[in-house]
């Protein structure tokens, strides 16, 4: 025997008890777990920008067309370093409910843009540069539908419609891309904007949104303004941004996720606070008796006080260690389903050691009164006098 | 009789319950010589349980001196009395004292995780002690799984695992029948004359007392007779 028996037989002996302070604990480090991982893939965009990349989108917002033209002629503006453009198709894949992230670009600058997000195999790059219906597929899309290198795949758009009344448009794939960083997700697809411009029904000549590299982050701000001045008071006035601050602000549109992970996993740990501190401050208690004997046998009043704050250690340790472990339960198991709205959902390293940091600092909040009570206790008065 | 364990000089203690002070003792003096036996006896709150928590180190005088096997203990530090009865006093409690989630060696266990034994060392010691109080057949069981005579002899094991010098006992046959009481009486017997144990124990039965080398008589704080049990 050791004090390590002493604290898990101290702990487990009433076990409905500790079975239910388990169970909360359990609960509430599921909820921050899922919810971090939630939060941590609502920023995924945020954490992969680039300091030097801007967007430019329409003033108005950005689902709202920008024209072709401005490519050109920010192209042309000092400070520029490369640009290029994209626009969203709102593709699916044989049945609607199949959504896929599809984008149509400028092949060339596209691919120098983000070449330091994604890696294409050189001779992949020539394919898509060279055939005007190819597609490049990222390694996780291709891997969801079973895609390879020249498979012909119809892909359809909600959005726009073929000249000739069809939504779908057939495309080669000619190249499958991997990430470059772990925290982009490869789960999309890419082909020639002039293929899709040449045959739509409608919108010619427009495109979703410009991305640009400035020659330094330093001239940022004067190259935004720049370009938003440029066509200010025009029919398609811009607003130009840093990467972050497009994603931050895009993310943003679903309300404050990293405010309602916080206060979701605050409400549910101060719960948790209150009705384990409760609870032990009563089992010790309960155990006053005992503490005194413990004290009476030479246990010295440190001892004791790491004795019962090892036990809500302990008690924190096994409810919010198995929390997590169903959290990466649901975290995987969501992850395919929640793929394509909601790429790269992951539980991170840096979530479980949060979660342990808070593990450690609920059970040593949770038993700092009863251990303090058990420290100050004094024999005499504990077992009376006569 | 040989060297004195115990010495109390000019000791007193008092409490306040409420507005009013007690007084419990008022410049008590006591000797108690190595491998004595003493019963301590005396009405409700004449200070019996006082007696025990001061020789043990578990409450301080407010002025006199205790010494208790050489060492002045009326003064040590919170620490340092914790140190001082985990090597020198056994502690025998009226209602046992068990823990009820510990079996029964687990529980005589308890003293020597206080110490460098290891483990090995640590379960020969709790063999040997719960041999000497007649129960290593119930080493794996639980309090509850015990009667209370048992309970208290694994209390006894407890008491004596360590090899204290001295053994206070409060009461320790209280709660049990006359059967149960003789067995652990006759127990204590054992221990103070063939392992040379000095023990203070606190009764209310005179009964009890008769099992005691010495009987002390308490009454407002003094020792108003002494006498030698027959």
């Amino acid at each position: 025997m050791n004090d390590f028996s002493l604290i898990r037989k101290n702990l487990f002996r009433k076990k409905l008890r500790a079975g239910l302070m388990i169970l909360s604990i359990l609960i509430a480090f599921a909820i921050f777990g899922v919810l971090a991982a939630f939060e941590r893939a609502f920023n995924a965009g945020e954490a992969t920008s680039e300091d030097d990349r801007l967007v430019v989108v329409n003033k108005i917002n950005f689902t709202q067309p920008l024209p072709v033209a401005y490519f050109n002629r920010v192209r042309a503006m000092e400070g520029v370093r490369r640009v290029t453009h994209a626009s969203w198709f709102g593709g699916y894949y044989q049945d609607p409910k199949n959504f896929l992230i599809v984008m149509a670009v400028e092949p060339e600058t596209y691919l120098q843009v983000i070449d330091s997000d994604i890696i294409v195999p050189p001779q992949m790059r020539e394919a898509f540069l060279r055939e005007r219906t190819g597609a490049l597929v990222g390694e996780a899309m291709a891997s969801k539908w079973g895609w390879k290198v020249g498979d012909r795949v119809p892909i359809s758009s909600s959005i726009f419609s073929r000249r000739h009344g069809s939504q779908t448009w057939d495309m080669t794939i000619v190249g499958i891309f991997d990430k470059r960083k772990p925290q982009i997700d490869t789960n999309f697809l890419l082909f020639h904007y002039d293929y899709f411009d040449e045959t739509r029904s409608f919108g010619k000549d427009t495109i979703g949104w410009l991305v640009l590299q400035t020659t330094s982050p330093a001239v940022n701000d004067r190259v935004a303004d720049m370009i938003d001045q440029t066509f200010a008071n025009s029919s398609f006035e811009t607003a130009t941004d840093t990467e972050k601050a497009f994603n931050k602000a895009f993310v943003a549109q679903l309300g404050n996720i990293a405010l309602i992970v916080t206060l979701v996993v605050g409400a549910a740990f101060v719960t948790i606070l209150m009705i384990v501190g409760n609870t032990m401050v009563m089992a010790v208690r309960e155990r006053t008796r005992e503490i005194a004997v413990l004290k009476t046998l030479g246990f010295s009043s440190a001892r004791v006080l790491r004795l019962v704050l090892g036990e809500t250690l302990l008690l924190a340790l096994i409810g919010g260690l198995s929390g997590l472990a169903i959290a990466v339960m649901a975290t995987l198991s969501l992850r395919r389903s929640v793929s394509n709205f909601l790429p790269g959902l992951t539980l991170d390293p840096w979530v479980l050691v949060l979660g342990f940091v808070l593990m450690v600092l609920l059970g040593l909040a949770t038993g700092l009164a009863p251990a303090i009570n058990a420290f100050r206790l004094k024999i005499a008065d504990a077992m009376g006098r006569g | 009789m040989s060297d004195t364990l115990v010495r109390l000089a000019h000791v007193s203690k008092g409490f306040v319950k409420g507005k009013e002070a007690i007084e419990i003792f008022d410049r008590l003096d006591l000797t108690i010589p190595d491998h004595d036996f003493v019963a301590v006896m005396g009405p409700s709150g004449s200070g019996k349980s006082t007696l025990l928590n001061l020789l043990g180190g578990i409450d301080r005088p407010d002025a006199g001196e205790i010494y208790v096997a050489g060492e002045r203990i009326d003064d040590l530090s919170e620490g340092g009395l914790a140190r001082f009865r985990s090597a020198n006093i056994g502690f025998v409690f009226q209602f046992y004292n068990l823990m009820p989630m510990l079996t029964a060696a687990q529980n005589v266990e308890l003293p020597l995780l206080l110490t460098n034994l290891r483990s090995a060392q640590r379960r020969a010691h709790v063999e040997t002690a719960l041999k000497i109080v007649n129960l290593a057949d119930r080493a794996k069981h639980y309090p509850r799984e015990m009667s209370g005579g048992q309970q208290q002899r694994v209390a006894i094991a407890r008491a004596i695992v360590s090899d204290p010098k001295l053994l206070l006992c409060d009461e320790p046959t209280g709660d049990l029948d006359r059967a149960s009481a003789d067995e652990i009486l006759g127990m204590l017997t054992v221990l103070n004359r063939d392992l040379g144990k000095t023990i203070v124990m606190v009764t209310h039965d005179p009964a009890a007392a008769r099992y005691a080398r010495r009987v002390l008589h308490l009454d407002k704080g003094h020792f108003v007779e002494q006498e030698l049990a027959a």
